[in-house]
């Protein structure tokens, strides 16, 4: 740009016309130079984009060729064996643990999660509903290990076992503020006429909350569950120091139990080849669990095309 | 959000207050829950600062045996810093590289693309530290470490040592990966929240595309891709399974990493490994002020980075409005 529009150096030729084609040269070589330019950052941000998804698939690869093989009933349903002694190392407690984990985190965070989100949607302005929003979005980021040991210190050393309560009651704490802030967005797109509609009936307000407002952000609110299940279902951080781990099945709310993404990091730390293969495997079922949950909120949002505003503004489009 | 006068008169009748009342306070859970952790941390860990006073934020020593205990955490500090900042260099570039790739493809490539790179965050970090224990690791080292301390192992620090793969180096790459769906997204939304007319403006002066990011876009979001960076930078801080399966847990003065091939140790790894064989005298309480310590850096940088993000975000609305 510069060269093109720089004061005739004393060095040009005289003749106009030379000038001319001299300067035309100067300007088609500007052109040029930044239209490489643009192609070499074009190609740059591609190899960004190409750098950024391999390690997803990459990891998806070794998932289905590692885990594969190791998916049989025995080892989905069944108690760990010894190493060595021919019983696959298998998942079953893991797999119940996870899901009774996942329900009881459920029943303890959602009331509050969405009972929050009602707060800030419908009732929420002023100086301490500001408060409110903002501390969800730090708690959001908060180290889930961190509220591990928030957990084993309010209920572990109070209850004075390991227990499934202490595990749900860590992960209902990552749940209940995605669930709330979801809920308020959902809600927040609820058009001001239901509310009036429901009004002019002579509704009291709580009712119209909850029988025409929440019914109406159905589906948003649901997402935000769906997503921070599958946000909880991964962790690992937090129950290490609550639900510890064991390699039996059920046995009461009050007892350690065994948990999918823990019973993986458990299988990482032994050196033998099975505990690998069952790692893998284990791996496999959780991630074709959380990628299910994920795909199918997506392609559920998507039927109806508003996908994109919602999601977008849930914690920046994080999710 | 219903505000008729009526229902503010003291007739409003019961079961609306009682439900106003209801969820107020589950909002105001949140601020209960915080303040509780806060302070609950600050006491259970009252015996380490008794003992070691503020000086176990600069301790190097590490030593949980009875009678001869002694508690630093500038170990893991640091290690923390260390991980994190080398997982920023790397995912920064990369992730605003890709928000930019999303922004000016095709919407039949972005679109997927964008969703791809939001598909890594739901990856688990434990599959992540197998996959990386396992996988990632091997080819790290037999291709990029040892080739590197070959060629540069005697004349530059960081490239010294005996490459192993379970090191800073892989922990921060495993880190690289998994911080780049959050700022990718967020430096997207903060860089499609600069007006229409700067953008066409930049074209209209015949901008190329790269131009055009450089005159009218990076500097109008700038404070939005910091905060979207630091945004990543406290996810990278609070993340414990990946980097304890793969940062070396070293302990105490070795836990501070001399080159990219040293094992090292973060805040969360070492509460992650150590904290269920802790004796609850000493030693649980020194994991719980290192929890503490975690806990505050991770809050003071998402502080930060929501004022960025948000401060940019409401700009947009400014001038859409105007």
């Amino acid at each position: 740009m510069t060269a093109a529009q720089a004061p005739a150096p004393a060095g040009l030729p005289a003749s106009r016309d030379e000038r001319r084609a001299r300067y035309r040269a100067m300007f088609k070589a500007n052109v040029a130079r930044r239209l490489a330019v643009d192609r070499i950052m074009l190609g740059v941000v591609m190899a960004c984009a190409l750098v950024a998804i391999a390690p997803l698939m990459w990891i998806l690869a070794t998932l289905f060729v590692g885990g594969a093989e190791a998916l049989t009933w025995e080892f989905l349903t069944g108690e760990p064996g010894a190493v060595g002694s021919g019983v696959p190392l298998a998942i079953g407690p893991a797999v119940q643990g996870t899901v009774i984990i996942i329900g009881l985190s459920a029943l303890l965070g959602l009331p509050v999660g969405i009972l929050g989100g009602i707060y800030l949607a419908e009732f929420g302005r002023g100086w301490f509903a500001k408060q409110v929003r903002f501390f969800m979005d730090v708690f959001m980021e908060f180290p889930s290990i961190v509220l591990g040991i928030f957990a084993f210190l309010a209920v572990v050393l109070m209850l004075g076992h390991f227990s499934l309560w202490a595990g749900a009651f860590a992960l209902s704490l990552i749940m209940f503020p995605i669930v709330a802030r979801s809920t308020e967005e959902a809600m927040k797109m609820v058009p001001w006429s239901l509310r009036e509609a429901g009004a002019a009936l002579g509704l009291r307000n709580w009712v119209v909350i909850l029988r025409v407002v929440l019914p109406a952000a159905k589906k948003g609110i649901i997402t935000g569950v769906l997503l921070s299940v599958s946000r909880v279902g991964g962790e690992t951080a937090p129950l290490i120091m609550t639900i510890l781990g064991s390699s039996q099945f059920f046995a009461g709310l009050d007892n350690p139990m065994d948990a999918l993404p823990l019973r993986i990091w458990r299988l990482s730390l032994q050196p033998y080849d099975e505990a690998r293969l069952a790692g893998w495997g284990a791996a496999l079922v959780l991630v074709l669990l959380i990628l299910a949950i994920h795909v199918g909120v997506r392609y559920w949002f998507l039927q109806k095309g508003r996908g994109k505003g919602l999601m977008g503004r849930l914690g920046y489009g994080r999710m | 959000m219903l505000r008729h006068k009526a229902a503010g008169s003291p007739g409003r009748p019961i079961g609306d207050k009682l439900f106003r009342w209801g969820a107020t306070i589950a909002g105001a859970y949140v601020l209960a829950v915080i303040l509780i952790i806060v302070l609950q941390l600050g006491l259970e860990s009252a015996p380490i600062w008794e003992k070691e006073g503020i000086g176990f934020l600069w301790g190097t020593d590490w030593n949980p045996v009875e009678g001869r205990d002694s508690f630093g955490a500038l170990p893991y500090i640091v290690g923390t810093l260390v991980t994190a900042a080398i997982a920023m260099s790397i995912g920064v570039p990369l992730s605003i590289g890709i928000a930019m790739f999303v922004m000016i493809a095709p919407r039949r490539i972005g679109a997927p693309l964008g969703y791809l790179v939001e598909l890594i965050e739901a990856v688990p970090s434990v599959v992540f530290g197998l996959w990386g224990l396992f996988v990632f690791r091997v080819y790290l080292r037999d291709w990029i470490e040892v080739p590197l301390h070959d060629a540069f192992g005697d004349s530059i620090f960081l490239f010294s040592g005996t490459p192993f793969g379970l090191d800073v180096l892989s922990a921060s790459i495993i880190l690289a990966i998994m911080i780049i769906p959050t700022i990718s997204a967020v430096s997207r939304e903060v860089m499609m929240a600069v007006p229409q007319q700067q953008r066409e403006a930049a074209y209209m002066l015949g901008s190329t595309t790269w131009e055009m990011f450089r005159l009218a876009v990076f500097p109008y979001s700038k404070a939005g891709l910091i905060g979207a960076s630091i945004l990543g930078l406290g996810r990278a801080v609070g993340e414990t399974m990946a980097v304890t399966m793969l940062i070396g847990n070293a302990t105490g003065l070795r836990a501070i990493p001399e080159s990219l091939f040293d094992s090292s140790q973060s805040m969360a790894s070492i509460i992650a490994n150590e904290f269920i064989e802790a004796d609850l005298v000493l030693h649980v309480p020194a994991l719980i002020a290192v929890g503490l310590v975690l806990l505050l850096i991770a809050m003071a940088i998402n502080v930060v980075a929501h004022f960025l993000v948000v401060r940019m975000l409401r700009i947009r609305e400014g001038a859409i409005n105007n």
